[in-house]
């Protein structure tokens, strides 16, 4: 899922493990989620919405909006 | 890379499982070697070297129920399910195989070290996922 996660790190200069240690999660689920390589449950999308203090819609795209590749 | 609580607990007991399988094994071969197994004894003593393996079983099952990190956790998920599908393909083929004389008969427990090797190749897989995905 396309996500604003990486630019919105690198607006607070969070390294991943930063932003890992934030959420209590690994690294490695921060790197697939800001790759899109892997799509977070809807309770850890919202962990990442709170501290960004934004809405889940601010953070990532809806799948059935993405522009078509 | 820093192992959280659920993977250092797995990773204890299986180090002291494969401990205790060696031991067992051994000492159960040994014993063998004098007394031939038979009788309800012999079972009991028979199973002792499937025991710690059957535990490893269940502290991967125990693993996924305490990992909080559920990337972590669908990686071991799909790691478990790749060498399921390995062993069971693998054992089921070369089961027909015996049926029919074309292969020499293998004991059962080959079964539980496909599902290992299976575990290796699982995590291959997923190390190439990750790869081709931008990289960790």
């Amino acid at each position: 899922m396309i996500n604003r996660l990486r630019v919105l790190r690198a607006e607070r200069a969070w390294s991943q493990q930063d932003l890992a240690e934030r959420l209590e999660v690994s690294r490695q689920s921060v790197n697939a989620i800001e790759t899109g390589r892997y799509d977070p449950s809807l309770p850890l999308a919202f962990k990442i919405a709170d501290l960004f203090g934004l809405t889940i819609e601010e953070i990532f795209t809806n799948p059935a909006k993405e522009p078509k590749q | 890379m820093a192992m959280n609580r659920a993977q250092k607990r797995y990773s204890v007991s299986v180090m002291l499982l494969m401990a205790s399988y060696v031991l067992t094994l051994m000492g159960v071969v040994l014993y063998h070697d004098n007394h031939p197994l038979h009788g309800p004894l012999g079972y009991v003593v028979g199973l002792m070297p499937a025991f710690p393996v059957i535990g490893v079983f269940f502290v991967l099952g125990r693993y996924l129920v305490e990992e909080r990190d559920e990337y972590l956790r669908m990686q071991v998920t799909r790691q478990a399910l790749i060498a399921t599908g390995f062993a069971m393909s693998i054992a089921t083929a070369w089961g027909f195989l015996e049926n029919f004389d074309l292969v020499p008969h293998v004991y059962a427990y080959y079964a539980a070290i496909l599902w290992f090797a299976g575990l290796g190749l699982g995590a291959c897989i997923n190390k190439v996922a990750a790869m081709r995905g931008g990289g960790e």
